[in-house]
């Protein structure tokens, strides 16, 4: 068996028919499949560990907490964080983006200071910062993507006058899951760091398919979903330097976060605990820890190979397909492993519902990025979004639909 | 191609498509409605000059699937010299064909969109035109939405 029919066995998901032909599951940048080795662990956590955690002395609490803040552990090995304190669990990406928006920026933030972010953001790294901004009189100003087709990417050169001292946060997607444009996340954070500025990162297209290591990039806080990245749903991370997020005053308060509570008021643990008030999410935090163990089996660099690999060979099948614009990187750049297309005369929830028929499935609108797309003159785009587990193969099924959509409709 | 998609995608529903009629802004509307499905963005704004109670003249733009847009341009041909009580009847006929396939008691263009019905995801992209002429024909400013939940 060969190597990625090894990995395609580990997806229980991926063995089935869809409408009479075999799944092609292409839409892993709304959410990735879960290996075996992942619902393992949940069933495990429920058949034998379930427990509340932190509060109990029986051996089930014990077996939890340990699992839990083990998973913490393996998750801040996973990010190359200098302190498991700095693995904040969250709901996701947007539950993360949003604490540090509501905690940091409305605390430190005040009328005429600006926060930087790309004008390729997914709304959940966009309208929060635009309603912190409202709500203490910043303002919100966007690194410009180049080119009519945003070929180009984030306007570099446009930070020299970007990044004045008003600059007190930037904020921006590691990969566009709109494009697959892949930022330079490193050169970003060292260009905020000069003028003091805060740095986010938005990894949720990234971190199931390419190392990170948040010292080597020098970031303040990154947000990323587990659901992304072979874990289950409800379950993310919000990662902060741990200086910041001791400061850090809660966002939300109750149980568990909290060292004495008096009837006047009460005072909070350091991090991670004041971030995390109430019973988490731990059944979803100790599969997400599996799920680390399974990506680094694999390997993160064999993923982002494979992503590269797959990715090259959609861009050339699919640029001659007949009346198609593709977005992002050209053919033969570098971009994540995800396409996104416009077929002309053909709406992408036509060609969604056509290559469903073939099993295939695509997403389809504005993909939670609208100003974008107006910027690009588009509605909607159809995206392929690839991962470990797909296959080239896969890819000729995609380019063979879209042939005979675009044949269906336009003729 | 499978007997649900070609249900689905009638001659009718294509020929609107690629063809559609009534389209565009109409200058001498005295109602205008916007409706917009925030999930998939498609956008649909309806122009009506009411004549007393009669749509006189009526328009729709925007973009979206063909499903919508077909639609939005059928009803358009459907609506024209209507008064508010017959498009209410009409709508509430069309939504049972979409919601059920059932063809109507009456021969009636509209029955093109029973395929709909296969498909529950695309009703909302079937009704998103009629939505904004109902909130036309109210003076209803707010946008229509098909849609509640977030995507
Ligand atoms: C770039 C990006 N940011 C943020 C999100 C939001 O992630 P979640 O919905 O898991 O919070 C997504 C997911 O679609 C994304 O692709």
């Amino acid at each position: 068996m060969s190597d990625l029919a090894r990995t395609r066995a580990d997806f229980p998901i991926l063995h089935q028919q869809v409408n009479g032909k075999p799944l092609v599951y292409l839409d892993n940048g709304a959410t990735s499949q879960k290996p075996r080795r992942v619902i393992d662990a949940l069933v495990h956590y429920y058949e034998r560990d379930n427990s509340n955690v932190h509060r109990g002395l029986h051996a089930l609490s014990m077996r939890a907490t340990d699992a839990y803040e083990g998973a913490r552990t393996r998750i801040a090995k996973f990010i190359h964080a200098a302190d498991p304190a700095e693995i904040i669990f969250t709901r996701g990406t947007t539950e993360s983006i949003n604490i540090v928006a509501h905690s940091w920026a409305r605390a430190h933030l005040k009328a005429g200071d600006v926060i930087l972010t790309t004008e390729m953001e997914h709304h959940s790294n966009l309208v929060p910062w635009q309603q912190a901004a409202r709500a203490v009189g910043a303002t919100v100003r966007y690194i410009p993507v180049l080119g009519a087709d945003a070929e180009g990417g984030l306007d570099y050169a446009a930070l020299d006058t970007l990044l004045t001292p008003e600059v007190k946060l930037l904020a921006f997607t590691h990969i566009s899951n709109t494009l697959g444009t892949i930022n330079d996340a490193a050169r970003l954070c060292a260009r905020a760091r000069a003028i003091g500025a805060v740095t986010v990162i938005d990894a949720a297209q990234s971190i199931g398919h390419a190392r990170i290591d948040v010292q080597a990039l020098g970031c303040d806080f990154l947000a990323f979903s587990g659901h992304k990245m072979c874990g289950p749903t409800g379950i993310g991370v919000l990662y902060g330097r741990r200086a910041l997020l001791d400061q850090l005053a809660p966002d939300e308060t109750g149980g568990g976060m909290v060292v004495s509570v008096t009837y006047e008021g009460a005072m909070w643990k350091p991090s991670p605990e004041r971030h995390e008030a109430g019973t988490p999410n731990i059944a979803d935090a100790i599969a997400l820890g599996a799920a680390c163990d399974y990506l680094d089996e694999i390997g993160r660099d064999a993923i982002a190979a494979h992503d590269h690999y797959l990715a090259q060979i959609a861009m050339e099948k699919l640029s001659v397909v007949p009346g198609i614009r593709i977005i992002g990187p050209r053919v033969g750049q570098p971009r994540g492993g995800l396409v996104s297309f416009a077929l002309a005369e053909v709406h992408a929830h036509d060609v969604v519902t056509f290559a469903d028929e073939d099993g295939l499935a695509l997403r389809g609108g504005h993909h939670c990025n609208q100003p974008l797309m107006r910027k690009l003159g588009l509605t909607s785009t159809t995206r392929a979004s690839f991962y470990l587990y797909n296959t080239a193969a896969e890819i000729d099924v995609l380019v063979a639909s879209l042939h005979r959509i675009q044949k269906f409709f336009v003729g | 191609m499978s007997a649900d998609l070609s249900e689905l995608y009638q001659q009718v529903i294509l020929d609107h498509n690629r063809r559609p009629r009534n389209r565009g802004k109409l200058p001498t509307a005295n109602r205008v409605a916007h409706g917009n499905n925030p999930s998939c963005g498609d956008e649909c704004s309806v122009h009506l000059r009411l004549d007393g109670d009669r749509i006189a003249e009526i328009t729709f733009d925007g973009s979206g699937c063909a499903i919508s847009q077909a639609s939005a341009s059928l009803m358009t041909t459907q609506l024209k010299g209507k008064t508010a009580a017959e498009a209410q009847k009409l709508y509430d006929e069309f939504h049972h064909i979409v919601t059920t396939g059932e063809a109507p008691a009456e021969i009636s263009d509209l029955a093109a969109f029973a395929g709909v019905h296969t498909f529950p995801a695309r009703i909302k992209c079937a009704t998103l035109g009629w939505h904004a002429a109902l909130n036309a024909l109210k003076g209803d400013p707010l946008p229509a939405t098909t849609e509640t939940h977030k995507d």
